[in-house]
């Protein structure tokens, strides 16, 4: 996945320094309806200024989790506190959080203009101000000359845009958006991201972002939370989750991966050795884990980390311990090409049975690559590739 | 003869649209017609009791004959002349208005209930409301000569929590007449009013909580607006049959209730003066014409305006 994050790295992580208080904290918060378990003992600290993506398949609990920040759910078990106070009992009128939602909720009766001034109004804002504040956050997602019309005279995208508008115009201290950019096309989605996390740094809201789209959610957050029917899978930045994904869920949720499994070997104090059936080489990988000797763990690979040649890779000096006796080295035949313009994808089929996806940048013309279909080919990694995955 | 109907368009498609033309035309346009011209023609003791509009004078002497048209406009100046009628039709309207906020004030908040219910319970809810028309609409109403009269149920439970202690009667008056048509014409209110609210959208009202919105405000910003549409088609349904109602006030009201409905019985059967009470009839009916025209004016225009 070729995903640059669109901020700098921060500097400050404050989910790292344990004299930062979290702004919102949720506590073992679990929600039923019935005998359905939607939100299952979560617990999440979040910190002021944060852009925080809550990622997951459908109907893993995301947009409950949301409302009940909300608070137009109320936890079955657990508590919430956003800025130190307990929400338990404070309706979702008097909460600092304004909820972008995911049916838009854009009222049909009232212009777009009277839809984004709907909250400043209730604050009492002078009518010169809501005027001021309403064209500004019109213009910034561009339905400047939109603001008569009715919500039904616009298409999905700026119906989507209204919603988003209508909920930045307040300028909450926490801001839950529930896909947000879900119904834009790829430019005005990208656009959309760098405003949003414009606003973000400029105003320092707190976000909390629902989506359903992992590359949205590896170049705008600061943090990630992965949910699995109801439960946080894991937690981490967008590298940590991509480069160290806990569980096999993780590893295959965003973006694609190659799993082996394997019986450990060799459990050192700065690698690990997994002996793998499946890969059909031993597993090199350069950090401990902690397992016991002999027990079954999976390996995580991403596709873009092999490298393809059609003679057994050199070692080089930097790989020689990895790559000895033949480690993290395997071989197979190609069997499908998929040219997408800027990278192919290779499936290679290894002696062992298993289909192993390979990305590789294509460097020289598509007529010109060395490696077709039904070549022998070697497929090597270096030590740092391989994840093993605890859970 | 399929051919001839092909030829003139009113064949397939054309039969279709034709059928509720028809209707009206049969149902509605007829009658209107011999109405209007009763109310056009001279009443006499005869029968039918009034002049015919249109006759043929045989004049054997001079071997001629005559095609007579009288209109006679006499009965409508009547009416404009006569108090009777002047006041029967402004109480009339005003217990229609009466009967109509009554049943919005009692209906409203009964719909919004049912609305707001489990969607299992809606139905059963719903039932409940219609159900009394299962019954005959005059045993209903002598069920309430029993409840209002003196001695009757309200009276009893007056004097027997103290609250009065001579026996009074609200039968026979205003009263009964405005409790006796707000209980028959609410399920018309409920109706309309119930199939808007529950095509609310709730996250509507999340959304304008989530902005800063108490309740009752979201209530008058967000769900009264939305559900104009239901309160004007409910509103119409009752005022428009109420202003002519005649059984509730005939059986329930007091000598002095007067309303239209009373004064169009008593011309055609006391009084036998049929193009009398058919120029009633008429001006009543373009009395409604007006209010259907205006409802169906907003109607369009919320429909334009979407949802
Ligand atoms: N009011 C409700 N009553 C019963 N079940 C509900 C209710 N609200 C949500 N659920 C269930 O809870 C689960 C989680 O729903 P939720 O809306 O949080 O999913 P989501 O992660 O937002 O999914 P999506 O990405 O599709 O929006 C779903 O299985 C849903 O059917
Ligand atoms: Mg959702």
């Amino acid at each position: 996945m070729a995903v640059q994050p669109i901020r700098k790295p921060t500097r400050l992580e404050p989910w790292q320094d344990p004299g930062q208080k979290p702004y919102v904290r949720i506590e073992k918060v679990t929600k039923t309806f019935g005998d359905f378990v939607a939100v299952d003992e979560v617990s999440l600290s979040i910190y002021r200024g944060e852009f925080f993506a809550l990622l997951g398949g459908s109907g893993s609990g995301k947009t409950t989790l949301l409302r009940m920040l909300a608070g137009f759910e109320t936890p079955t078990e657990g508590k919430i506190f956003i800025d130190g106070v307990d929400m338990a009992g404070i309706p979702p009128y008097e909460r600092p959080v304004n909820m972008m939602f995911q049916s838009y909720a854009l009222f049909p009766h009232m212009s777009v203009e009277q839809n984004v001034a709907f909250g400043l109004k209730q604050d009492g804002v002078a009518k010169a101000e809501i005027k001021e504040r309403v064209g500004a956050i019109l213009d910034l997602v561009q339905l400047g000359q939109f603001g008569k019309r009715k919500p039904h005279q616009l298409s999905g995208g700026q119906r989507q845009r209204v919603a988003l508008a209508r909920s930045l115009v307040k300028r909450p201290k926490l801001l839950l958006l529930d896909e947000p950019l879900g119904a834009l096309d790829k430019r005005l989605r990208e656009r959309t991201q760098f405003e949003l996390v414009n606003i973000q740094e400029k105003l320092g809201v707190t976000f909390i972002v629902v989506t359903h789209d992992q590359e949205e959610a590896m170049t705008m957050s600061s943090r990630i939370a992965v949910m699995n029917h109801g439960v946080i899978a894991q937690t981490g930045t967008p590298t940590e989750i991509y480069e160290y994904p806990q569980s096999r869920f993780v590893a295959e949720f965003i973006g694609s991966v190659n799993m082996f499994e394997g019986r450990v070997v060799e459990d050192q104090a700065d690698h690990v050795l997994i002996r793998s059936e499946d890969a059909g080489c031993d597993l090199y990988i350069n950090h401990a884990v902690a397992v016991p000797a002999g027990a079954t763990v999976g390996v995580a690979v991403r596709p873009e980390k092999i490298a393809l040649s059609k003679e057994p890779p050199v070692n080089a000096a930097a790989n020689a311990a990895a790559n000895a006796d033949g480690r993290n080295v395997t071989s197979g035949i190609v069997r499908e090409i998929a040219y997408l313009g800027d990278v192919s994808i290779y499936l290679v089929e290894l002696k062992t049975g298993k289909t192993v996806r390979v990305t590789a940048p294509n460097v020289v013309r598509r007529t010109e690559m060395p490696i077709t279909w039904d070549d022998e080919v070697y497929l090597s990694w270096r030590p740092f590739a391989g994840v093993v995955l605890t859970q | 003869m399929i051919d001839l109907l092909r030829r003139i368009g009113l064949w397939g498609r054309g039969m279709v649209v034709a059928i509720p033309y028809l209707w009206l035309l049969l149902f509605f346009l007829v009658p209107f017609l011999i109405v209007f011209g009763i109310s056009l023609s001279e009443a006499m003791l005869a029968q039918p009791p009034y002049a015919p509009l249109i006759d043929w004078l045989v004049d054997e002497d001079a071997g001629t004959t005559k095609l007579q048209i009288l209109l006679n406009l006499s009965n409508y100046l009547r009416l404009g002349g006569d108090d009777l009628y002047i006041l029967a039709y402004l109480n009339s309207v005003k217990i229609a208005l009466v009967t109509t906020v009554c049943c919005l004030l009692l209906g409203y908040p009964m719909a919004y209930a049912i609305a707001r219910a489990e969607p299992s319970k809606r139905g059963p809810l719903m039932m409940l409301v219609i159900l009394p028309f299962w019954t005959s609409f005059l045993i209903r109403i002598y069920a309430w000569i029993g409840i209002l009269k003196a001695n009757g149920v309200v009276d009893n439970l007056l004097q027997w929590t103290g609250l009065t202690t001579e026996p009074f009667e609200l039968l026979y008056s205003d009263w009964a007449v405005y409790i006796g048509m707000t209980y028959c014409y609410l399920p018309f209110m409920v109706l309309p009013l119930y199939a808007t609210l529950e095509k609310l959208d709730p996250t509507l009202l999340e959304a304008a909580a989530d902005l800063g919105c108490r309740p009752w405000k979201a209530f008058l910003t967000v769900t009264l607006p939305l559900s104009l549409p239901g309160i004007i088609a409910g509103s119409l349904l009752v005022f428009i049959p109420s202003v002519g109602e005649f059984v509730t006030p005939e059986l329930l009201g007091g000598p002095d209730t007067l309303m239209i409905g009373r004064v169009l019985w008593n011309e055609f059967f006391a009084n036998r003066d049929w193009p009398v009470a058919s120029a009633v009839a008429i001006a009543l009916l373009l009395f409604l014409v007006v209010p259907i025209m205006v409802f169906q004016h907003v109607q369009g225009r919320q429909t334009e305006a979407g949802r």
